[in-house]
């Protein structure tokens, strides 16, 4: 099957063309990047050398694949989408552009009309925790926000088991790696400037909120509001929900619903160990891997909660849940090409 | 033939091997807690005293 990565010089280009290179059941057979047209791909992904000869082409000479990766800025994909729908039967965007069914909804989250609204609701929302079935054998799917990701999976054990509902707010803490902010640099991802930062960014309104109260819809009107802080970190992205529960509940309350929820996902695991150094999530363990791990701390005195969840934002938060999403849509094992276990120290 | 208790912490089913024997500790692969092998007949366990920094010495 030949695969196309159109923007893929980004940080989540060069993640899926890790991924997709040795990947079983495709061929990557065309990368685009307007402004390394020409380069090596190794000569931008310095990591892939020897992995691939392909060089980067320009979007202009695109040529038909069968699926094809989206990986460019929020709100290119949507000016264009006819275009690529000619070229592949099967796109997966990266972006924010696919994302949310509602074009009022985007509008409020983004700032701006949708350029093709009549396309939302043909894309399949790219998180298989929670679309496995709409993704198998779909033509088109987004791919997910990486704050949003973590959220979403942090709070999914209980909500879906009627422990959290919408009746409280729910407020998140999280903590993201310097990747989030792409390949571009700025005055803000300079050296001297963001080495060693705890640096508040995203407090209030950040645009994840609208795709993760999407995500919760069928269980809830939900209130989620993101608080988001840049760390010392290059991949990563810890969430934490905080919340209180009216009763008190046990350990093992925690422990059915959790099981109950992940169990049987392919790239969900539950992380509490009260005896273990490493027994909550924790995001530098998970980094080039399309895990999420998830845990929660709980005092049941007071009711309070805090629920976790660690991802790669480039992994499980972008690359990796797209590339498990090409795996449901074109019939392939989940789990192809996705394996990988992380490292460790 | 194995036998099988549940987790005191966390729910767990764990398999114990054919020759566990009386206050052997046993930790849960999902929630770490140790288990210590109170009883064999009835097959029991509690959790393991939580050994303490200033145990004895």
């Amino acid at each position: 099957m030949k695969v196309g990565i159109v923007g893929a010089s980004g940080y989540t280009g060069g993640e899926l063309l890790r991924l997709l290179l040795p990947h079983p059941h495709v061929e990557v057979t065309q990368v685009t990047a307007e402004r390394n047209a020409g380069k090596f791909v190794h000569q931008v992904h310095p990591h892939l050398r020897g992995q691939t000869e392909l060089r980067f082409v320009t979007a202009g000479v695109l040529e038909p694949c069968d699926v094809l990766f989206l990986a460019l800025p929020h709100g290119e994909a949507q000016q264009h989408i006819s275009h690529y729908a000619h070229l592949a039967e099967r796109i997966i965007d990266l972006s924010a552009d696919f994302r949310l069914n509602s074009a009022e909804i985007y509008a409020a989250a983004y700032g701006s009309p949708h350029a093709a609204p009549e396309w939302l609701p043909r894309f399949v929302y790219g998180l298989p925790e929670l679309c496995r079935e709409q993704l198998r054998g779909a033509n088109y799917a987004s791919g997910v926000g990486c704050n949003a990701t973590a959220t979403t999976i942090a709070l999914w054990a209980l909500v879906k088991a009627g422990i959290v509902t919408d009746t409280q707010p729910l407020f998140v803490d999280i903590k993201v790696g310097s990747s989030e902010g792409g390949s571009t640099p700025n005055a803000g991802s300079h050296h001297p400037v963001r080495s060693g930062i705890v640096r508040p960014f995203a407090l209030t309104g950040h645009r994840h909120e609208a795709e993760v109260r999407q995500s919760l819809a069928e269980c809830g009107n939900f209130d989620v509001r993101m608080a988001i802080s840049s760390v010392e970190m290059v991949r990563g992205v810890s969430a934490a929900v905080h919340l209180s529960f009216p009763v008190g509940l046990s350990e093992k309350d925690f422990w059915k619903a959790y099981r109950e929820a992940w169990n049987s996902e392919p790239f969900v695991r539950i992380v509490h160990d009260k005896t273990s150094l490493h027994g909550h999530p924790e995001p530098r363990l998970l980094a080039g891997t399309n895990y999420a791990d998830v845990g929660w701390e709980y005092d049941p005195a007071s009711g309070r909660a805090i629920l976790l969840c660690a991802i790669d934002n480039l992994g499980k938060g972008a690359a990796g849940s797209a590339v498990q999403c090409m795996n449901l849509m074109c019939g392939f094992e989940e789990n192809t090409g996705l394996t990988f276990g992380g490292i460790f120290p | 033939m194995s036998h099988s208790v549940e987790c005191i912490e966390c729910g767990a089913s764990l398999s114990l091997p054919d020759n566990v024997m009386q206050g052997e500790i046993l930790p849960c692969s999902d929630c770490g807690a140790e288990l210590e092998v109170i009883s064999l007949n009835p097959l029991t366990v509690d959790l393991a005293p939580m050994e303490m920094e200033d145990w004895g010495e």
